[in-house]
């Protein structure tokens, strides 16, 4: 500690290179703290359940050609019933989106009835999935209190006709939001009418068919209605049996075209399975995530190799001066800590730059992006990461100048 | 004297090969880094249509008000009787309507199962309007719309799909039961974003197979195979069939319209307000006129059409490149000291500063073109990659051509000059003097 003021005045000598280990130092920290807080939050989402048993369920995207509207009704039917017929299929079923799909259809819902001219916003954000009483086994939610629905409550509407004082299963997240207390069910819930539907069952998870920031605030907020919806277009849902899905996989498509070939299932994207469905639904976090973890490994790595490599152009140049402490007395690790002091002091007044460089360039991500502040934790570990990143990367350079001999004193360059 | 110098920096290069490495190592990865997320922001920030960007105009009008509305925008599209109000109306030179669809062609001959075709229902003007290029025939004419004809438009690739790219004018094609006259077959047409439809969100996605007149698709009660929006008002068309749908608030029709001249523009906004203030006289408005006239890089900025993904990370990959260049000027700094003894020769034997400078600046433009080369391996390589980072339709934007190519050798060799500005400064200014003596 009683070498500071000595090395203080060395550094002086050298105000570029200093400034730039510094400098080079704080933009890694600003940028490293934000890559970790952009990967953490993309990982967050990555990992998060949407309360279907993920595993042995495929998505199948089907367009009905040459039928529309009530005639879709009989084809669905055939449909389904061929589906749950064939070996290997545990349940399937109908549903008009599903979570990760990306579209689907939300509106706000309400404890009581909306008033036209007393104008507030409704009690929660929630999305809709119209299905039928297969929908529990084949998604494999946890019923956590009242009922499934029973086969009589299901029918088919006109998804611009129909009115929604029907008996619904709500999502937990949901049914809190909407009755604190705990006690949703045979409760009424208005969902942009003025009958209200009744709650009869509560699933423990259910998630909305978006992951994007928009829907952060209801993301598992989701009401299913015993409703089949006529049109051309579906979704079908397959819970196949243990260690049948990659057969099914191909058996599945090639059974509904046997059923009927008048129909279009997208080659693209048309029979995933759940992990497909969640692998694209995360793909640009996923790649955002990866791209933040290379960037911060190659930019340590160069910052890193340019400490090494001016400290030892430092080490060279000073090696005649080096010899004369030496000669003078000094040991092998006054003469390593005395580099080690020197990193840390050029270490330290970077960090302090880099940190508030760190938080001004979240303060503008966040101005400019959907993005959370950046919490001080990361720029605390982002501060001792570069300390010692700063400490390992002298070392070597260091090591080096503590076996200058002293003789070196007595030699010119 | 540049090949000498260019020789003397190869042979000072090679004296320090880790250091050399070193720089070349940053340079590449920083430059390459850059170019990457580059090579998709230039494709998902350009202007689709320079030529006319500044004259096509998106029409909105709120019909939400104040309360429901999004922090006072109107809805990105119109409602069916404001959007068909606009077209009767017809006060543009040019006005165009479109929402999108998707039909299925029957199977014939030798398809077995149904084909889905995508497209937009739309009026004759779009032809026009956007600059469509054909490969045979023409778009319908404004007779067409009006006779509300069954004819259609198809795509290059579509034409290719279903007869073999011949000239199809004049043939007949199914589309979900209902027969159509093919008046025109498109060249590839794909702006990308594709500006016109950025309310249903599709900016980037594939090109449209089909073109039908809206009016049909009208008769026929197709429905949008896009967006629909109601906004969170009550009694907003749910729950009332499809002619209340139509009659209701829901807005789901894009509508443009060309004005070109300055005053075409003030007549056309003048109309619109009087046409929403005229709303309000009738009672559908409790509000006072809120429209919007966006022109194509208006609308691009509104939409906010750049994945925030690609900002990111081109601003991140920036930093990058920064820190990289900060290294860069550090290890040339230590480089060029090191050889002061060098520099006193060459100035006490006469060499003026601007030697020197010339002989570093070579040097470190040696340097550059080394990470140059090193990027242009690296950015090909990472284009190849950043299908991990973008969904696929934007990460197909992405790719190599020789622009880009002549583009990461440039920057890195520019900016690398630019870094070793200071350290040869450092150098230039060594006293001869000094350096002899302690020789």
């Amino acid at each position: 500690m009683m070498q500071i003021k000595p090395i203080l005045a060395a550094l002086k000598r050298h105000k570029a290179g200093t400034v730039l280990i510094a400098l080079q130092i704080a933009l890694t920290l600003a940028i490293v703290c934000n890559a970790l807080f952009i990967i953490r939050q993309r990982t967050e989402h990555l990992s998060r359940p949407t309360g279907l048993t993920e595993s042995n369920l495929l998505a199948v995207s089907n367009r009905w050609v040459g039928a529309d509207g009530k005639a879709t009704e009989s084809l669905t039917e055939t449909d389904l019933a061929a589906l749950r017929q064939q070996a290997g299929v545990a349940d399937a079923t109908m549903i008009n989106s599903y979570p990760l799909r990306g579209g689907g259809w939300s509106l706000g819902a309400d404890t009581k009835p909306s008033d036209k001219d007393n104008v507030r916003r409704p009690t929660a954000q929630t999305t809709l999935y119209f299905t039928d009483e297969h929908a529990l086994s084949t998604m494999g939610l946890k019923l956590v209190g009242g009922r499934n629905f029973r086969p009589e409550e299901v029918r088919w509407v006109d998804p611009r006709d129909f009115e929604t004082n029907v008996p619904v299963i709500v999502s937990q997240a949901l049914a809190t939001k909407l009755y604190p207390d705990g006690h949703a069910l045979g409760k009424p819930v208005y969902l942009s009418s003025t009958k209200p539907a009744t709650i009869i069952g509560i699933v423990e998870r259910l998630q909305v068919p978006w992951t994007g920031n928009w829907a952060a605030n209801f993301a598992e907020n989701s009401v299913l209605l015993p409703f089949l919806l006529q049109g051309n277009f579906g979704n079908y849902l397959v819970r196949t049996r243990p260690g049948e899905m990659a057969r099914m996989t191909k058996a599945v498509p090639a059974l509904l075209f046997k059923t009927n070939r008048m129909r279009v299932i997208p080659e693209e994207r048309g029979v995933r399975t759940f992990a497909e469905v969640r692998e694209q639904a995360y793909k640009s976090d996923r790649g955002m995530a990866i791209l933040m973890g290379v960037v911060c490994a190659v930019l340590l790595a160069i910052t890193a190799a340019g400490i090494v490599g001016l400290t030892s152009f430092w080490v060279g140049q000073r090696r005649k001066q080096i010899g004369v402490r030496r000669a003078l007395g000094a040991t092998r690790h006054d003469i390593l800590s005395y580099f080690l002091t020197e990193n840390l002091l050029i270490g330290a007044g970077g960090v302090i730059v880099g940190a508030a460089l760190a938080i001004g360039m979240n303060l503008w991500l966040v101005s400019h992006f959907e993005m959370e502040r950046l919490s001080l934790a990361y720029v605390a570990v982002g501060v001792i990461a570069l300390l010692l990143l700063g400490q390992g990367a002298v070392l070597a350079p260091a090591m080096k100048a503590s076996r200058v001999p002293p003789v070196e004193a007595t030699r010119s360059v | 004297m540049f090949g000498y110098y260019f020789q003397l920096g190869m042979r000072s290069l090679r004296r320090n090969p880790v250091l050399t490495a070193l720089m070349v190592i940053a340079i590449g990865f920083g430059v390459a880094a850059s170019m990457i997320t580059w090579s998709v922001f230039r494709v998902v920030s350009g202007n689709p249509i320079p030529q006319k960007s500044g004259r096509l105009f998106t029409v909105l009008i709120d019909n939400r008000g104040p309360q429901y509305n999004d922090d006072g925008e109107p809805p990105e599209a119109l409602t069916y009787t404001d959007a068909n109000a606009m077209i009767r109306a017809h006060k543009a030179p040019h006005q165009t309507l479109f929402y999108p669809i998707s039909l299925a062609v029957l199977p014939d001959g030798n398809r077995s199962l149904p084909l889905k075709a995508i497209g937009y229902a739309t009026t004759a003007d779009f032809f026009g309007m956007f600059d469509v290029p054909f490969e045979y025939g023409s778009a319908w004419s404004a007779q067409d719309d009006t006779r509300r004809a069954g004819v259609v438009v198809l795509s290059h690739q579509f034409n290719e799909q279903l007869f073999g790219g011949a000239d199809s004018v004049g043939r007949e094609v199914d589309l979900s039961g209902h027969i159509y006259r093919v008046v025109g077959v498109t060249r590839h047409f794909d702006p990308k974003p594709r500006y016109f439809d950025l309310f249903g969100g599709s900016a980037f996605d594939d090109p449209m197979q089909v073109y039908i007149p809206f009016n049909r698709a009208d008769d026929l009660q197709i429905n949008t195979a896009g967006r629909n929006t109601c906004g969170g008002a009550p009694d907003t068309g749910v729950g009332t069939g499809r002619e209340g749908w139509l009659r209701g608030e829901c807005s789901w029709i894009p509508v443009w319209v060309q004005l070109d001249t300055p005053a075409q523009v003030a007549d056309y906004r003048a109309f619109l307000e009087g046409y929403a203030a005229k709303q309000q006289r009738a009672g559908r408005f409790r509000w006072p006129p809120n429209v919007r006239l966006r022109d194509v890089t208006d609308w691009l900025a509104f939409e906010h059409v750049v994945p925030p993904e690609s900002r990111i990370s081109l601003v991140v990959s920036i930093g990058f490149f920064v820190i990289c260049l900060v290294n860069t000027i550090g290890l040339l700094l230590a480089k060029f000291m090191r050889r002061s003894a060098e520099i006193g020769v060459r100035r006490a034997l006469g060499a003026p500063r601007g030697e020197i400078y010339r002989q570093f600046l070579i040097e470190a433009g040696t340097v550059g073109a080394a990470g140059g080369v090193l990027g242009v391996l690296l950015t090909a390589v990472g284009v190849g990659g950043v299908g991990l980072l973008f969904a696929p339709r934007i990460a197909r934007l992405a790719q190599v051509d020789l622009p880009l190519m002549a583009l990461t050798l440039l920057v890195a060799v520019v900016a690398t000059v630019v870094a070793a500005f200071y350290p040869t400064w450092r150098a230039a200014k060594v006293q001869p003097a000094w350096q002899l003596k302690s020789n």
